[in-house]
């Protein structure tokens, strides 16, 4: 039951790079994916930017070895969770039990929307093949079975902090040995619901995000996928290559204070925060990077921050947000900046958080703004804060 | 391990929410599509936070409350739940009104609700819960993962009991797209009939069950689950049988054990055929029932199903209403679920008297 969990594989495909490699040049480069949305058929269109992934279904099907006609989330998924499972190098163990644990906010939601348009005017138009695969759920499954995993399919959703919970439970599957090794993460390509129900709150950036600004406006939203390869203790010893860092410590909580909106003195973030150190054994100073949820909102980085003050106040750890790279992947999201997050443990780096000009009044901790090289780094902790209160935290530790 | 079932609460189409009675009568629906029968909210949820909330919210959270007030817990220490389709109504709404308004959609109420979370969310907002809080959305297996999470909590530190719930609504419009894929009869078949008929499609049905689980006994459980597991796409019978038999194995039982078999027998012969052959194989002279007539089929209906078992134990009985075939034990001590979701997701629910 106390049994380590390694990171040994690690896939990713968002608005900064299609793999691994691509991702890791633009954070050292400092090059943000959020653009013009170029790819989404959406009448906000050189109103709202977005962090597309730059490549069309048709592109994203040849790289997934999906037909076209299957929904983007899908695809995305494929791409970054067969890069794990290769980069992890598992398949060379015969026998494992293998599992699949995916989340997602959006599911096949990019194709239902076209189903509806025609389905809106007659109950007996649209064609069934764009719904066919509506459900989060079965984006996991056909994503499984190219994959080739049967052992354990399944498939989580709470909102912004959906890929978080994957990858706990996911680790959890291990320790508790019922799987010998896990895909974990989470996929959600940009589609208009999530725009326009994110532009219907307010709380869109018309200009480029900038989190955790005094004079931030907002979030961008954007796209991927972001999955890590977890296995024990015994497997991770047979492959060839080291991992790249264990999960010492994971935390869900909830902050149970409004459906949309975070609490101003981010109860629930701090719990997460709590929690998870607690169960590293790890004391606050020593976490050497924060990746922050900071999606760029008013209410998020108040709430998370202010639970960051309250948590780390005054031995602040680095930290930065990577949505000022990629947008907000909403269910994607802590899958994405869980690579981001064992990359900076394994390599010893910390990414910057771009376009941050005024740092937030209320707190006396600064983003970092330049890419560096920090060869001491240890624990890297990854914050996640959703609608419906849902707050995970990771960490992801040096060996 | 052991796992207690404190307590279980069910909003089905059937008289199962706050009915001491058990399954004494059949509610009869004449077509495809079972509705579950709703409770008067308002003494459950205070009217002002009901007003706003959509048909599985008010259901859900209905069914969790009462729940929790049969176990006599305030504030549970997690609480889980597992949907296929989430909030379906909500979802329809503001897709609807994007379409229909060209991408200027009126209100943000239906899309802060159509998330798959806003059911656990609300409950935890409800009773002001910090604590872990997650949402399935696994298909035909979401109900079961959610157990699996329970369970793995339960085993691990810090948790006491936890609040896990299974629930999946029918809309008018999914019931429309369900039927244009052919999930359902073509001719309207009474639930009273499911079962007499050899044809293809099943019925529609949805439901809301609630279940606060413990890791210690208490003097009120009404069962215990023993063990569970799900598998995916078995390649053929003889797969699907070492995985029943591995998994019995595993609890140190056999087939003959089992007192009584829960199938998820749908009506479609495609569907069923696997139990058939499964009974041939395995079961052979144990009792059996099947339980869709009386919830329709729908992805999360094995927490239906659970809330069924769990009572038989509790009340040692097998209601007349059920597809009852064979001989009652005088006991029934170990109820076996075996149910499979369009021969895609499998799983299996172990449950014994405590």
């Amino acid at each position: 039951m106390s049994a380590t969990v390694f990171v040994a594989g690690i896939g990713v495909i968002s608005g900064i790079g299609n793999n691994t490699s691509e991702c890791l040049n633009a954070l050292e480069k400092g090059e943000t994916g959020i653009g013009k949305i170029t790819y989404l058929q959406t009448n906000h269109r050189g109103l709202l930017p977005a962090g597309e992934v730059k490549l069309s279904n048709n592109e994203l099907a040849v790289l997934s070895g999906f037909s076209p006609s299957v929904n983007r989330t899908a695809m995305l998924s494929m791409i970054a969770a067969k890069e794990a499972l290769d980069n992890s190098g598992i398949k060379d163990i015969p026998g494992l039990r293998t599992g699949f644990v995916s989340a997602s906010t959006a599911g096949g939601m990019d194709k239902t929307e076209n189903f509806f348009t025609n389905f809106l005017t007659d109950r007996s138009k649209g064609k069934l093949r764009d719904v066919i695969y509506h459900e989060c759920g079965s984006i996991t499954a056909i994503v499984a079975e190219k994959l080739g995993i049967r052992n354990h399919v399944s498939t989580i959703s709470t909102a912004c902090s959906s890929s978080a919970n994957a990858i706990m439970y996911g680790a959890r599957l291990i320790k508790h040995n019922i799987l010998d090794a896990v895909i974990a993460g989470g996929t959600d390509a940009l589609t208009r619901f999530s725009l326009n129900g994110f532009n219907t709150l307010m709380i869109l950036d018309e200009q480029y995000c900038q989190p955790f600004d005094e004079n931030r406006r907002g979030l961008n939203l954007g796209e991927g996928a972001g999955y890590v390869l977890l296995t024990s203790e015994r497997i991770a010893s047979l492959l060839k290559k080291d991992p790249y860092c264990s999960i010492s410590g994971y935390c869900n909580a909830n902050d149970a204070y409004h459906q949309t909106a975070s609490s101003p003195d981010g109860d629930g973030p701090y719990q997460a925060m709590t929690g998870a150190l607690k169960m590293s054994g790890l004391r606050p100073q020593d976490i050497g990077y924060i990746n922050l949820h900071g999606t760029g909102t008013q209410n998020n980085d108040n709430s998370e921050g202010a639970a960051i003050e309250r948590l780390f106040h005054p031995h602040y750890p680095k930290m930065s947000s990577t949505k000022s790279f990629t947008g907000h992947t909403l269910g994607a999201s802590a899958g994405i900046e869980a690579v981001f997050s064992a990359l900076a443990v394994q390599k010893g780096i910390v990414y910057p958080n771009l376009r941050l000009q005024t740092p937030m009044k209320a707190f006396s901790f600064v983003p970092e703004t330049t890419f560096s090289k920090y060869p001491e780094l240890k624990n890297v902790l990854s914050n996640s804060v959703g609608f419906g209160g849902n707050c995970s935290s990771l960490i992801f530790s040096k060996l | 391990m052991k796992i207690y079932i404190r307590s279980a609460s069910s909003i089905s189409p059937q008289e199962t929410f706050n009915n001491p009675l058990f399954l004494n009568e059949l509610s009869e629906y004449p077509n495809n599509r079972l509705t579950c029968i709703e409770p008067d909210y308002n003494e459950l949820i205070d009217p002002k936070l009901s007003r706003r909330m959509s048909r599985i919210i008010k259901m859900s959270v209905a069914s969790a409350l009462s729940c929790l007030k049969d176990a006599e817990i305030t504030n549970p220490d997690a609480i889980i739940t597992g949907t296929a389709y989430g909030c379906l109504e909500d979802s329809g709404i503001f897709l609807a009104n994007m379409v229909e308004q060209d991408e200027e959609p009126i209100t943000p109420t239906a899309f802060v609700q159509s998330t798959h979370n806003t059911i656990g969310a609300q409950i935890a907002l409800l009773l002001k819960c910090n604590r872990y809080n997650n949402t399935f959305v696994s298909g035909g297996v979401s109900f079961e993962n959610a157990l699996l999470d329970a369970t793995m909590l339960l085993m691990e530190k810090d948790t006491d009991n936890v609040l896990v719930g299974g629930m999946d609504e029918i809309t008018d419009m999914s019931h429309t797209v369900l039927s244009r894929m052919g999930l359902y009869k073509r001719k309207p078949v009474p639930n009273r009939d499911l079962f007499k008929l050899n044809s293809k499609g099943t019925i529609g049905g949805e439901g809301a069950a609630f279940f606060l689980l413990a890791g210690t006994p208490s003097k009120n459980d009404i069962a215990c689950i023993d063990a569970l597991t799900t598998f995916y796409k078995p390649g053929d019978i003889t797969e699907t049988a070492q995985q029943v038999n591995s998994f019995l194995t595993a609890q140190s039982i056999n087939c003959n054990d089992i007192d009584l078999l829960i199938t998820g027998n749908n009506g479609d012969t495609r569907n069923d055929e696997i139990y058939v052959q499964l009974q041939q194989l395995l079961f052979g002279g144990i009792p059996t029932v099947s339980y869709k007539n009386l919830c329709g089929e729908y992805p999360t209906s094995t927490g239906f199903a659970l809330w069924m078992g769990a009572n038989v134990i509790k009340t040692n009985s097998i209601p007349a209403i059920l597809n009852y075939k064979g001989t009652a034990q005088n006991k029934i001590n170990k109820v076996l679920i075996y149910n499979h979701y369009q021969n895609t997701h499998h799983s299996l629910i172990l449950i014994s008297s405590c």
